[in-house]
């Protein structure tokens, strides 16, 4: 299978290569919102830390 | 407040979530959870009355007839009782093919060919690379390997069988 | 074993820690397998052509969809009769990941559809009852959100989570019960109706999901375990005005760090 085939999926491409990329869209950005939400309570959790002392 | 504020928020999107499944659970049960009818059930006059509906079977083989203005197909919905006229204009999905599964909707005419509006392809759950399809063809099975089935509508039979 | 050790949200932190590069490395591994087995080494389908691979991801985004709601009904009986802190804090975190799920299970749906069906959407049984799983994600969601009272709030969840569960078998089993448009089940207890290698594809695409799915739920129910903690404490000494009762939404924690 060449690139050109590869990547028009028999014409369909437009079909097959949106529903990838918007699976791998969505992951890549509820990543990046987890992770924002994770440091931001650790940071929560140093600042309670910091004040009680 | 901004805490007060954003709690409105989020009752105002609960209640429009539920009020929106419930119209949608309203929806189906009332006629869509029935998404089509077959042959047999409109030989017997099932279908609602003055409103579009859809009827699903198989494409008879031998059936489709390009008429010549070239959108318009003439073909006939079959499950294997009763078969079922349909005229068509319009752009046909990939998947359409004699011998194969259809769901189309649209009304019956006074004489008796369902005028579609729209077709939609029925494809099954078998999956198997082209090679795979042919031997099976040649060994005169179907896709799930059960033996292939004459499809031809049965004349009209006088007494269509009860399942 | 003592399986209430577990349940304690300061034994799980850690232990969710330590798991976390594990299911996240598994979710790389199988998916670069995956996506080799679905898009270079399976063949074109002998009825749809290539544009079948859809399932490679299709399918794997549906399975989680539904059985995240199921893991949250389980969570939602443990909150409400053992009376497990962890459980809710499961429910919340694992809730918008199901969401997100099921929202790329009808996305991907559809771009299927279109080329194979020859429409995007149609309301039939399979394709209504699962956005109504969608729907159920989102109302839990908005529902937790919406009452003060974490306690209430984790209560009226559960009872909406478990309630809501009759939905998920109505979608496995929607294709048999009713005419629908949307085809029947290739992978089952049963058997397959697929060729070996796509389902082989499918399942350890199926395999990814799971793996990305847990890495992300214990990220976030990590998170939550310290919002809960700690929230109340910030409160008190006054350090952010106005967060009270907003617990949990992804924003927070920043939006709060940015009042001060």
């Amino acid at each position: 299978m060449n690139m050109a085939d590869f990547f028009s999926m028999g014409g369909r491409g437009f079909y097959v290569w949106s529903s990838f990329g918007a699976v791998a869209l969505a992951l890549v950005i509820e990543m990046m919102l987890v992770k924002k939400r994770g440091s931001a309570a650790a940071q929560l959790k140093k600042t309670v830390a910091e004040t009680q002392q | 407040m901004k805490a007060r504020y954003k709690r409105f928020i989020w009752v105002a999107i609960g209640l429009s979530v539920v009020a929106l499944a419930v119209t949608l659970v309203l929806r189906t049960f009332n006629s869509n959870i029935v998404l089509y009818i077959n042959p047999t059930e409109v030989a017997q006059k099932k279908m609602p009355k003055d409103r579009n509906f859809r009827i699903g079977g198989m494409v008879t083989a031998g059936s489709l007839k390009r008429q010549p203005d070239g959108l318009t197909v003439k073909f006939s919905v079959t499950d294997m009782v009763e078969t079922v006229p349909v005229s068509y204009t319009g752009i046909l999905p990939d998947l359409f093919k004699e011998g194969k599964g259809v769901v189309a909707e649209g009304k019956l005419d006074a004489d008796g060919v369902f005028r579609a509006t729209e077709v939609l392809a029925k494809h099954d759950e078998n999956y198997m690379p082209p090679a795979a399809a042919d031997a099976l063809k040649k060994a005169g099975r179907n896709m799930d390997g059960t033996p292939i089935k004459s499809i031809e509508a049965p004349a009209q039979s006088p007494t269509p069988a009860k399942p | 074993m003592n399986l209430y050790k577990y349940a304690s949200p300061a034994t799980f932190y850690p232990l969710a820690g330590k798991l976390i590069p594990w299911f996240a490395a598994l979710a790389v591994v199988f998916g670069l397998i995956g996506l080799y087995l679905g898009l270079i080494v399976a063949p074109e389908d002998a009825q749809q052509g290539q544009v079948y691979r859809i399932i490679f991801i299709h399918v794997p985004t549906a399975w989680v969809g539904m059985v995240v709601y199921l893991v949250m009904a389980a969570y939602g009986v443990a909150a409400l009769t053992l009376k497990t802190r962890l459980s809710s804090m499961m429910m919340e975190a694992l809730a918008p990941t199901g969401a997100l799920f099921t929202a790329l299970a009808l996305l991907t749906g559809a771009l299927w559809g279109k080329p194979t069906w020859g429409t995007y959407w149609i309301w039939d049984a399979r394709m209504t009852s699962t956005l109504i799983l969608l729907f159920l994600y989102v109302g839990y969601i908005a529902l937790i959100h919406a009452i003060e009272d974490k306690k209430r709030a984790d209560k009226a969840g559960a009872l909406l989570v478990i309630v809501g569960s009759v939905n998920v078998p109505i979608i496995y089993f929607s294709v048999r019960w009713w005419n629908t448009l949307h085809q029947g089940a290739s992978v089952s207890v049963t058997g397959s109706k697929m060729a070996a290698v796509m389902a082989q594809g499918m399942l350890v695409m199926a395999l990814a999901c799971w793996m990305y799915a847990i890495a992300v739920v214990l990220v976030r129910v990590r998170a939550i375990i310290l919002e809960r903690q700690y929230k109340g404490a910030n409160d008190m000494v006054g350090l952010s005005m106005g967060a009270r009762g907003m617990a949990g939404t992804e924003m927070t924690g920043t939006e709060m760090m940015g009042t001060k």
